[in-house]
């Protein structure tokens, strides 16, 4: 039975409190978008109630603790199908047995779990590492990026903690949204003007400090300086920063 | 090229042999400013030689009143020269650190004058990041051998990390090759900065809000392949100094050749022990999180570590008796000798066979490398060999097997 929800968190959630609901366990957790109607007869709308979602999230806080239960959005935010089913299976286990599933890397859905887990711990590390702002004529900092899972939510902490005293504006171009920092507060904004085209553009749209540019130099003399010659090892070099990344690093920046 | 690019490129240059770049182990948050220090350590991108960049790494002046001869810096040495102002250094940082290229800065320096007038300047530089730029991300200074205590102590309160590199394993080495130098100068000041480390967290004990020194410790470096050491005295001058400087860290740096007027030294163009300075970490992370001890690593009969297998393989294969290891009963600190498993699969192990007796498809699925572990271990569905494995044969077979996958290249790369 497909269970089609739409698509967020809460929706996720509900799927597993409708699959007790109507004790229906041979479920697959499906976006509405991305499901055809004609090709499979038997699937069912879910509906988002925010008060369900929140019973089946204290309910999994309850017996997995508060920081496990966190590990459910992580694997959650990949948007991997396959883990969304394995997270689904983990959840009702948990719920129906009183059994430890999270640790029982013998099962293949928890293994499948733990791996996207790191997979996305992994991913929201690279972009914590990878964001690189440009700071604008009017004071704030921006950075455009494409990461592989949806990190966003993940990061947001890390970045308003550390640049507490700036405005700053991160961009997902794949998702098409951003979080914004206002110096109090994290937001998210939605459909910026920064389109794959637009960012092309980008100095177009945006005004950069006078000295951006000078600094986006510096630092690539920087890069290129700290390099050794004669330990040249590209292969090491691509498996910790991969090719699709490229583009938004100042220092891979040619020219 | 513009003038301060320039420095950059000389100061940054002749900062990159300090192999140092870690930026984990401080705890220094945001109080109002800007910054924070990452637990966990950040490395923001990678040189292409495959090095992680965490740091702005720069000297504040190349002059130097020393000759040391392994020493890019060195006085004799016919380089261009330069030297940042204070303000320079301090606005590089602060640009980079806002833009997220950096999780901070690592200051090191020539020697120009004397120690103290050197360790003035540097302390001027991070006394102002702090208090004038309310920048809390992470620094780690390199202090000067002979500067004087006060200055030391002062510039412990602005920092996370501390160094002084031993730079040659032994007092021999170092009179070979810097005569003006010794390791006493050395072991002072780390001993003076460790005490005070060890007095402020009493201190804090007792107190609520004392002020943070040197939190992330201290750490030192070695030049390894430059003189003639065994890597049984390397490792013995490094494990001495974890245990009575309680150092966080102790780097091996694998000697670039980069003077040819020293007849003792490696000459340019011969390649950098980099396999040699691997086998080092690896020994040296076996010593600080496996539980292995010195002697079973190296000792006076086995004085050099392998090149061709890593140091955890050949101790095994030096202890068949020991082997293999039943997977589902043994306990933690046995599983991580195994070669082939690592501290995070010995975790998934002992967790997942609460659940039942493992068998070998499940626990080549753990993140093991299986082909290497199974000479060493056997599962509930293993075949039992009778009588201890014959070492000889596997240690082929591992080898074997490597340079057909081109493993070899990856094991190189294990951290
Ligand atoms: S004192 Fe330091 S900078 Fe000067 S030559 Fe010796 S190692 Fe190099």
């Amino acid at each position: 039975m497909y269970y089609l929800f739409d698509g967020t968190y809460s929706g996720f959630l509900c799927c597993v409190f409708e699959s007790f609901e109507r004790k229906e366990f041979d479920v697959i957790p499906l976006t509405g978008s991305e499901h055809q109607n004609s090709f499979f007869q038997n699937s069912r709308t879910i509906t988002t109630h925010p008060e369900k979602a929140k019973r089946v999230l204290l309910g999994i806080q309850k017996r997995v603790s508060r920081e496990k239960a966190v590990d459910f959005y992580k694997v959650f935010l990949s948007e991997d199908r396959k883990a969304w089913l394995a997270s689904y299976k983990i959840i009702v286990d948990l719920f129906n047995t009183s059994k430890q599933v999270l640790q029982n890397y013998g099962n293949e859905s928890t293994l499948y779990f733990s791996k996207m887990l790191q997979k996305v711990g992994r991913e929201s590390h690279r972009m914590e590492a990878f964001v690189r702002f440009s700071k604008t004529a009017d004071g704030g900092y921006y950075a455009v990026v494409e990461p592989d899972f949806n990190v966003l939510p993940l990061i947001a902490d890390f970045f308003k903690k550390r640049y507490a005293d700036q405005q700053w504006l991160i961009y997902d171009i794949k998702r098409k949204y951003g979080i914004l920092y206002d110096k109090v507060n994290v937001s998210e904004v939605q459909e910026m003007p920064l389109d794959k085209h637009a960012v092309a553009a980008q100095h177009n749209i945006i005004t950069l400090d006078a000295n951006e540019e000078k600094f986006q130099r510096l630092w690539q003399k920087y890069f290129t300086s700290t390099n050794i010659e004669s330990r040249k090892n590209t292969k090491l070099h691509l498996q910790h920063v991969p090719k699709r990344y490229w583009k938004y690093l100042t220092e891979k920046k040619v020219g | 090229m513009h003038r301060l690019e320039e420095k950059l490129k000389i100061l940054a240059d002749a900062a990159k042999y300090d192999v140092s770049c870690s930026s984990s182990g401080s705890k220094r948050q945001n109080t109002g400013g800007i910054g924070d220090a990452s637990f966990g350590g950040i490395c923001h991108t990678y040189t292409e030689d495959g090095r992680c960049v965490s740091l702005l790494k720069i000297l504040l002046t190349n002059h130097c009143i020393y000759d040391c001869a392994f020493c890019v810096s060195r006085k004799s040495n016919d380089i261009q020269r330069a030297a940042f102002t204070v303000q320079e250094a301090v606005d590089l940082t602060m640009n980079f650190y806002r833009r997220n290229y950096i999780e901070g800065l690592f200051l090191s320096s020539g020697i120009f004058k004397n120690a103290d007038f050197t360790m003035e300047r540097l302390l001027r530089v991070v006394k102002k990041l702090r208090t004038e730029e309310r920048y809390n991300g992470y620094i780690h200074l390199k202090t000067i051998p002979g500067a004087s205590d006060e200055l030391i102590k002062e510039a412990g309160t602005y920092v996370d990390r501390m160094s002084i590199n031993l730079e040659l394993p032994t007092e021999a080495g170092l009179k070979m090759v810097a005569p003006d130098k010794d390791h006493a100068s050395v072991r002072k000041p780390l001993a003076f900065v460790n005490e005070q480390i060890q007095a402020y967290k009493a201190e804090s004990a007792l107190i609520k809000h004392t002020p943070i020194f040197v939190p992330a410790g201290q750490s030192t470096q070695m030049v390894i392949g430059a003189t003639p050491e065994t890597d049984f005295e390397i490792m013995q001058v490094a494990n001495e100094f974890y245990q009575k400087y309680q150092l966080k860290r102790v780097y091996y740096s694998g000697y670039i050749p980069i003077n040819n007027q020293n007849s003792l030294l490696p000459q340019i163009g011969s390649a950098p022990p980099v396999v040699r300075e691997n086998r080092l970490y690896q020994a040296d992370w076996l010593l600080r999180f496996y539980d292995f001890t010195l002697e079973e690593i190296v000792n006076p009969l086995h004085v050099n570590l392998e090149l061709d297998i890593d140091p955890k393989l050949s101790w095994a294969l030096r202890n068949p008796q020991l082997f293999p290891v039943n997977i589902n009963t043994a306990d933690y600190k046995m599983i991580i000798r195994i070669p082939g498993i690592g501290r995070q699969s010995a975790m998934k192990i002992i967790q997942a066979r609460k659940f039942g007796k493992l068998h070998e498809y499940q626990v080549k699925k753990m993140g093991i490398a299986f082909n290497r572990a199974q000479h060493f271990m056997y599962c509930a569905d293993s075949v039992i060999r009778l009588g201890m494995p014959v070492m000889q044969s596997i240690r082929n077979n591992i080898l074997k097997a490597s340079t057909n996958n081109k493993l070899f290249q990856t094991q190189l790369t294990l951290f």
